[in-house]
């Protein structure tokens, strides 16, 4: 089901752009063309503007040396945050998942972006993910926690039980994100591992 | 099999890929259409009703809706999700090695039903807690002999004569054992020595070995590791990934 690419490469500056666009993710030809016209008709300053945009994004984002985020200042401005509890590490799979906890304003700690979870079938292992940088940034510091937050599938389940087996002889306090239904959702359609999770994990009300 | 708009089966999921932004691709290995695949539509939506009955490792009913290129899944109930595997490490790395195998040594579309009882059983075996090691030498040699590559143990390869109670020799390039005089002519082959030679006997045959009370000497079933692991790969003609992951685990967990 991959992306169809034209037979020969196009060389004028319209079928160039449209190429390009159509590589993106979720982008077909026919969105790729509109894209490109609507750019040839808008002013030319839009147009500069979004090869400045991209080109700065190539340029100026690297990775937080303390937290391997995505960042354009080093360390991130989350890092960098006094007012947050730095005793606490969440750790996750994607630049992404920061951004959704963050939307939370639920927690006031510290993270650590893996960039990606271990597949063993896909030949991801630890070293392919950013494990070696967590455990040295763990060695000396007044971490007391760490939160698994990794994806609840079998990748995310198999990356977080194995940083808990690294984790917890240094003598921090592992957790894992509770897992059970989403809210919501509609209980009959839970499935067993959810439900057990569920059941198990259950609080006082 | 007649060309049905919609049909159902039991299936074990043995891969995911994802696809766009929340959709996946999944892999399946049933009793009766053998490996198959279905695209399911925003899995990996938290709210998606499907996802946790479509997890990697888990064995459900699956309902398809025939399309042109893949055929979309309708709809699925958890059979059994193998929780033992979801707690523990080192059994989900087993469980994800047998999947790994299953993938690359079944054709698409072609029923194998022995094979497929045989990976049922594996999965429940590692679920039960029993010896992992002897499990998973049981499915490698099974596995072979399913796919049609039953290594020859009994008698050498070459000469045809019963092989002694000695050292003698696996080749994968000939599909089995080769005696002392007959590896002198082909120089191929890994030195077995007699006792894993009988463990690898023992596993061959049909029904899963009741273990003796004195256990399996651990040394002797590494070595068997060693050989149906360089078979496997000879016969596919590429590293089995999630092997090297088990190696780096069994170092780390002692």
């Amino acid at each position: 089901m991959s992306k169809q690419e034209p037979l020969s490469p196009a060389t004028d500056a319209i079928g160039r752009l449209v190429q390009e666009f159509s590589r993106l993710p979720g982008i077909g030809p026919k969105s790729a063309q509109r894209i490109t016209f609507y750019l040839l008709r808008a002013p030319e300053e839009r147009a500069r503007a979004l090869a400045e945009a991209i080109t700065s994004l190539k340029q100026r984002v690297n990775l937080c040396s303390v937290c391997c985020n995505v960042t354009e200042n080093d360390p991130c401005a989350i890092c960098r945050d006094s007012r947050r509890d730095s005793t606490m590490i969440c750790i996750v799979e994607q630049p992404q998942d920061v951004i959704a906890i963050e939307h939370t304003g639920a927690y006031r700690g510290l993270y650590h972006v893996l960039h990606g979870a271990i597949s063993p079938s896909e030949g991801v292992g630890a070293d392919s993910i950013r494990v070696k940088d967590l455990l040295n940034r763990l060695k000396n510091t007044t971490v007391r926690e760490v939160i698994l937050a990794t994806n609840t599938n079998t990748e995310g389940e198999q990356t977080a039980m194995y940083l808990a087996q690294l984790i917890t002889p240094l003598g921090i306090r592992v957790t894992r994100l509770a897992r059970g239904l989403p809210f919501g959702t509609e209980l009959e359609y839970a499935d067993d591992v959810t439900l057990t999770r569920a059941l198990e994990g259950r609080q006082e009300f | 099999m007649p060309e049905e708009r919609e049909y159902r089966t039991e299936a074990i999921v043995i891969r995911k890929t994802k696809l766009g932004e929340a959709d996946s691709i999944i892999t399946f290995f049933t009793p009766h259409r053998g490996r198959i695949q279905g695209f399911a539509k925003s899995l990996r939506k938290p709210k998606s009703k499907l996802a946790g009955h479509l997890e990697l490792l888990t064995y459900s009913q699956v309902s398809f809706a025939r399309g042109r290129n893949i055929d979309t899944i309708t709809g699925a109930q958890t059979i059994d999700a193998f929780l033992p595997l979801r707690n523990n490490l080192w059994l989900s790395s087993c469980g994800l090695y047998v999947a790994e195998l299953v993938y690359h040594f079944t054709p698409e579309g072609q029923e194998n039903f022995t094979l497929f009882r045989l990976t049922l059983d594996t999965l429940r075996r590692l679920c039960r807690g029993e010896d992992t090691e002897v499990s998973l030498r049981f499915f490698e040699l099974h596995l072979a002999e399913g796919a049609g590559y039953r290594p020859e143990l009994d008698t050498c390869v070459n000469c045809r004569s019963a092989l002694a109670e000695t050292t003698n020799f696996f080749s994968p390039q000939a599909g089995g054992m080769l005696c002392p005089s007959c590896r002198q002519m082909q120089p191929t082959g890994f030195p077995v020595s007699p006792a894993a030679q009988g463990i690898m006997r023992h596993l061959q045959r049909a029904e899963y070995p009741a273990i003796p009370a004195t256990g399996i000497d651990p040394e002797s079933l590494h070595e068997v590791e060693k050989i149906s692991g360089a078979y496997l790969k000879y016969l596919l003609e590429k590293d089995v990934r999630s092997a090297a992951w088990l190696e780096m685990l069994k170092k780390s967990l002692g």
